[in-house]
Order: C-alpha cells, then structure tokens, then sequence
C-alpha cells in the first residue's frame, strides 16, 4: 500500500463498523494524545530555557522571560494530569467497566459530554495562561490566585472557568461509571446494591482472608465484580473527592477574582494561607497517592491476567489491599507541607513520614502479585503489552521510593521543592510508570476497540518503547540529580547554572518528544486521517457495551437509568 | 554515622540511590527476559511475609536511620526547648527582603534562629553554597494571629562548616521576582558566613 493511501485509509480500519462506546472511548484516547504532545512541546520548551542562554539554544528571547515561562509551567500539569492523563484513563474505564461487567455503559452522552468538558476546560485554561500570562501555578498557594498586581483578573476567570469545566467532565464520569457498576441487569440481574457495595469495597475479598484464616468457607467464590472493576470504583472514590477540593478551591479564588473585577476587592488574608494548603494538598493528593496508584494496581492486575491468561495470584489479599490503599491515599497529604513550620509536628510524623510509608507497602504489594501472576506464566511471548508493563513497573519500582525517601522530615529540608522531587519522583512515575501502563493497555485494548485493525508497523512500535523508556528515565534521572546540587523546581534559571544535568535532560526529553511523534505516525498511518475524521463522527451502531451477543438495554434509555 | 551538613547527605543519598536505581532496572530486565524462557528457573524464592516484613522495615527503618544520623531531625522537632547561640528575624513583602542584617557572621559550630514573616504571600526561605547546593529551606506562610502579629516561620539550623552562603525565596511566589533578564530580585549573595572552623571543617 503506498504511503498516502495508507495516510488518508489508514490499513484496515473502518469507522463505519465501531458502535457507540468504541467511538466514544477513541475519541477521549485521540484528545489524550493530541494532549501529551502539546505537554511534551512545554516541557521541552521549559527545559531549554533551563538550558539557558548557551551557543546553539534556538529558544526566541521571550521564552526566557518569567511571565511567559511561568504560565507555561502553571499549564504543563493542566495539559498533561487533566487533558491527557485523566482523558486517557477515563477513555479505557469507559471501555472497560462495560466490557468487563458485561453490561452496557450506562449513558453514551454522559461519556460524550465527559471528553468535551475536559478538553474545552483543558483548552480554557491553555488559553489563560497564553493570552492573559496567568501563573499561580497548579498548587494555587493562596493568596497568589488572587493577587491581580502580578496577575490580570479575566485570564484569571477564564483560568479557573477552565478547571472548573474539568472537573465538571471528571463529575461526568464518575455518575456514568457508578451508573453502570450498580445497574442491575444482566450478570448482576440478581445482586443487590449492598452486594455490589461490598464488593467494590473489597470486604468481600478481606471476609475471604478472613474466613481462611478460620478454617471455615469462603465468603464468596465468585465475587460479583472483577478485580480490576473493584480498583476503578475505589480509585473513583478519590477522584470524586478530588473533584469537590479542586471545585471548592476554584470557586473561592474565582469569588475574590470577580469581587476584585466589580471594584471591591476582597482581603485575602481573611484565608489562612497554611489552612488552605492542608486542604488544598489534601485534594490534590488524593490524584497522585489516591486514584492513580490504585488505578495503576488495578491496570496491573487486569493486564497480568489478560497477557497470561490465568487467574491473578493472591486474588483475595489484592482485593483487601486496595480498601488499605484508599484509606491510606486519605492520610498521607502532610508529606507535602514537612518544610511548613507552622505545620503541627504530630501531623508531619504520623501523615507526613508514617502513613506514607504505607505506600512502599500497597505499591510493592501490588508489584509483587504482579510478578508473580506473570512468572508462573512464563513462558511468554515478549509482546509489547507484556513490554510496556514491565516498563510501568520498573517506572514505579523508581518513583515509589524516591518519593518516600523525600516524605522523611530529614530528607525533605535539602529535597523539598527541588529539581528531585519533579524529576526523580513525578516525571519518572507519570511518564516510566503510567504512561508504560496505560501504553500496554493500550496495546491490549487496540483489537477490541477498533475492531482488529492492523497497527501499521511494529518495528515503529518497538522503536516508541524503547525511546519512551529511555527517554523518561534518562530525563527524570538528570532533573533529579540537579536536584541534588540544588536546582529548585519552581525558580528561573537563565543562564545554565545547571549544565550539564540540563543539557543531557533536554537531550532524553527530545527522545520523549520524537518517541510521541513516532507513535503518533503509527497510529495515524493505522487508522488513516479519513478513519481519524470518522471516529468523530456520529456512531451508526448505538450499542453501548462490547462482547455481550444482545444487548440488555439499550444505553440512553430513560428506563434503564431507572 | 552522623551526617555533618546537608552536602555529606546529599552525597550519600546519590550513591545510595543510583545503586538501587540500578538493581532494580537490572532486576526487572533480568526478569523480563527470564519470562519467556521455558527452563527459566527461580534464582532465590523470597517468601511472600519476608518480602512484606522488608517492605515494612524498608519504610519504617528509614525513618528511623535519618532520626539518628541527621541532627537537624530531632533539633527541628525540639526547637521550642532550644536556646540558640543567635537570632536572626526579618519579613518579606511585595518580593523584599525587610530588616535583613547586611551580613550574618557566624561562628563554627553555632546553633542559629532564623524567624522569617511574611506580608502578602507564601515565599520559601532557602540557604545556598556557593557551588549552588542547597544547605537548608523552609517555607515562609504569610498571616497573623488573633493580635494582628505575623505568624513565624522559624528554623534552627547548626553551622559546622566554613563558607560563604546566598539566600533566596525557594518558592515561587509570581513572575514579579524576578527581572526582564530573568534575574532572581530575590537572591542576597554572601548573606551568610561561617567562620572558625578548621581546615573549613568541623571546630
């Protein structure tokens, strides 16, 4: 086939053919990746900057000034947590809670309206920081959200309307995923909603422990809902919470902006600044040692048993460890506040270094089952599934400890806003580990999805991995070591104060941007611009599930949200 | 086992993180490989309650390994019931430094308090060598109490080696720190000096 028959066909794919949740589940996973290349652009444009004023640096002049550089790195996370993240993990939950339940999504639209809020909000709060300069970066340190001398009042608003929109996309999900888990038909025709509860908590999975510990017989044998579905409805408890932190904090800073707008400013010291950084990192924490830890075991277990085909190892024990996991990710925000002073020394000990701790514990025990599951599989083809898993395990086999070397109140005076803590801990753990995760689900759920159409070239896909894996560890590993010598993370440095950890992360940070665009070129040259168009486009076949021969009821049907 | 600054922790922690990095990126490539082996057998078992017991000790031992060997853990905790050898209090406001000693002179081995307010916003306060490592940081909360006094944001920190040290903000706190030329506006080079130390070491 000649190349721009395969741009504009694609190989053997034919939109005409997804049904409803297909088409709804490609278009959240196209705008995630659209997404991770404008986030993968920033960070190579910060790092550059970095780089500093050195021989051969193409950066223009006004990347180096500190309005600009700052809303880009006020919108780096935006982008890249809510725009690619969050939509990709929703797109494949979307899919899989269906398929792996056996039931239809409860609502098409809902699903629909999830990926457009959150790439108009996305895109709201993108244009804020490129118009109007807005940078109080995400951690929103109150008051600086709402000092209009530094910042101006409408890209403000518009900031916020953006993360609000977000969240209300994220709200959006959570409905429709629960929506679904809880409806009675089908396989679950029978199971009432304390059943279902049960088990989304995972006492049924602790009741079995517990009952094999008493000689006696097991609580269940078939628990009313796979494992994998029993992570996303745990890990959703905390992006719904999540959800409502972000929300609270985005209308207080938007009440002072609009006051400051009408001519009758607010005083923002009426907000104690420490207070509102407790609840503040107690939301957001809820995403990084809430939903995706717990998503990513979930992700782990799911894709172990679908690579080998058998059962998960210690089923039960991961069952239990996941409630463990959500009430630890609820706990652990003080890890964030160890360099606040006036932060109680009790809650720096017990949340910041104890609880936290806790997390070596969840996460080495959902690698270890893992493993497990997979070597008394072996042996197993190499297939770039099972390759992008071990990928995302050996990115959270790095970023796990780092960040719990870092969460010790000795460690943290020398790392705490350091180059180590976004470099050797953040990048490593989105990029190595979740990314290698959700690039094998990926790879899993392509046939199902697009209904068994041929990936373009395999030797691309072989060449995307190993730049990926390469190209995050090598950058993670040069931010941190900057770190090291004392390279902070929210500061502007212009004169490559620290080459050559610089340089040689802008160098594995390329490899990143040219190991997207690799797969980028795959999957365009697979699907076709023409097939790109028509996931867009309105699905023929309204079937809202996936493998189930009838559908049960008919998604959108007011009867079935009844 | 003391560590004597933050550069000796520094040291330590990167070659004792670059160890573990390595194993277990060797760790899981050995096993990746071994997986689609047919007669790949188990070099070692690790029984499932050992592994757990490692973990557990892992993240609980560590702790208590930088309680013992890191003397600021434990001054930081006690630091009420300290008397320091000098005090040393300043503000923040608009970006600026407020009230600051021209230049901190201070002797080998002393023990110093550092109480800095804020006016407006939330800035770090941070203590640099001249290498641009990072001795020390803290965060500077703005706010006041019920009497309108600004909350303290105070550290205590023991300088046993000699050196020159800049201070600035280590947290970001708008772009209006710094210049057009991107200049931090905040940095205060040579704020602050040990002395007396032998051989630039400890007393």
């Amino acid at each position: 086939m000649s190349f721009t028959k395969n741009l504009i066909e694609g190989t053997n794919f034919d939109h005409t053919g997804l049904n409803a949740l297909q088409k709804v589940t490609l278009r959240a996973v196209v705008m995630a990746f659209l997404f991770y290349g404008l986030v993968a652009i920033e960070g190579m444009i910060m790092r550059m900057v970095e780089v500093g004023h050195v021989a051969g640096n193409p950066l223009p002049e006004q990347f180096f000034h500190a309005e600009h550089f700052f809303s880009i790195m006020t919108v780096h996370p935006i982008v890249g947590i809510f725009g690619s993240t969050y939509q990709l993990v929703f797109g494949a939950f979307t899919f899989l809670v269906p398929y792996l339940t056996k039931k239809p999504l409860y609502s098409i639209k809902v699903a629909n309206f999830t990926w457009l809020m959150i790439t108009v909000g996305t895109g709201l709060a993108w244009i804020a920081a490129f118009i109007w300069q807005y940078a109080p970066l995400y951690t929103l340190y109150w008051p600086l959200p709402a000092d209009t001398h530094q910042f101006n009042v409408f890209g403000g608003i518009v900031f916020i309307l953006g993360v609000a929109l977000i969240m209300v996309g994220t709200l959006g999900f959570i409905y429709n995923i629960y929506a679904t888990i809880f409806a009675r038909v089908g396989v679950h025709k029978n199971k009432t909603t304390s059943e279902l509860l049960i088990s989304g908590f995972g006492i049924d999975g602790m009741l079995n422990l517990i009952n094999k510990l008493r000689g006696k017989q097991p609580y269940t044998k078939e628990p009313a809902l796979a494992l994998p579905v029993v992570a996303i409805f745990r890990g959703t408890v905390d992006t719904f919470l999540d959800a409502l932190v972000i929300l609270g904090a985005g209308i207080l800073v938007l009440v002072y902006l609009v006051f400051d707008a009408s001519g009758h400013p607010l005083d923002v010291s009426a907000i104690d600044a420490l207070l509102y950084k407790n609840f503040f990192w107690w939301g957001l924490d809820l995403v990084a040692d809430g939903l995706v830890l717990i998503y990513v075991a979930g992700s782990w277990y799911l894709l172990a048993t679908l690579i080998t085909g058998q059962k998960l190892f210690m089923e039960n024990v991961a069952r239990a460890a996941l409630m463990l996991e959500l009430l630890v990710s609820w706990m652990v925000w003080s890890h964030h506040l160890l360099g606040d002073q006036g932060q109680p020394e009790m809650m720096k000990l017990i949340s910041g270094e104890m609880v936290t701790a806790f997390e070596l514990l969840t996460q080495g025990l959902a690698l270890f089952i893992t493993l497990v599951t997979l070597w008394k599989a072996r042996p197993l083809k190499m297939t770039m599934e099972l390759k992008y898993l071990l990928g995302g395990l050996v990115g959270f086999g790095l970023a796990v400890p780092a960040a719990i070397i870092q969460a010790d109140m000795g460690m943290n005076r020398v790392l705490h806003n350091t180059q180590w803590i976004i470099g050797a801990h953040v990048h490593i753990a989105l990029i190595v580990g979740l990314y290698m995760t959700l690039y094998s689900a990926l790879y899993v759920l392509w046939p199902l999805v697009t209904n068994n159409t041929k990936l373009y070239s395999h030797k691309l896909s072989n060449a995307h991995f190993w730049l990926h894996l390469i190209g995050g560890i090598g950058m993670g590993a040069f931010m941190g070591m900057a770190g090291l010598d004392g390279m902070l993370r929210r500061h502007l440095y212009v004169d490559g104060q620290f080459n050559p950890d610089m340089i040689f992360a802008a160098l594995f940070g390329t490899m990143l941007l040219v190991a997207w665009a690799i797969f980028l070129y795959n999957i365009v040259m697979s699907v076709g611009i023409k097939g790109l168009i028509g996931i867009f486009l309105p699905a023929k076949d309204k079937t809202a599930s996936y493998g189930i021969e009838d559908e049960l009821v008919p998604a959108d049907d007011p009867a079935f949200a009844k | 086992m003391t560590f004597s600054n933050s550069a000796e922790l520094l040291s330590f922690h990167w070659v004792a993180y670059t160890i573990y990095a390595t194993m277990i990126i060797s760790v899981i490539a050995w096993f990746g490989y071994n997986l689609t082996r047919k007669e790949a057998k188990s070099v070692f078992r690790i029984p499932f309650y050992w592994y757990m017991a490692f973990l557990v000790a892992g993240g609980v031992g560590h702790h208590i390994f930088t309680y013992n060997t890191i003397p600021w853990v434990s001054q930081d905790i006690d630091r009420h019931n300290i008397t320091p050898d000098a005090k040393y209090e300043f503000e923040i406001e608009d970006h600026k430094w407020i009230g600051l000693p021209e230049k901190i002179i201070i002797q080998c081995g002393q023990t110093v308090e550092f109480d800095v307010h804020s006016r407006d916003l939330v800035y770090g306060f941070g203590l640099f060598r001249k290498d641009g490592s990072m001795a020390m940081q803290m965060q500077v909360n703005p706010g006041t109490d019920v009497n309108g006094i600004l909350d303290s944001n105070d550290i205590l920190w023991t300088f046993n080696h000699n050196g020159l040290f800049d201070m600035t903000s280590t947290e970001y706190s708008g772009p209006a720190e710094y210049s057009e030329d991107g200049e931090d506006l905040m940095m205060v080079k040579d704020f602050v000096e040990v002395v007396g130390c032998t051989n630039g070491g400890e007393k």
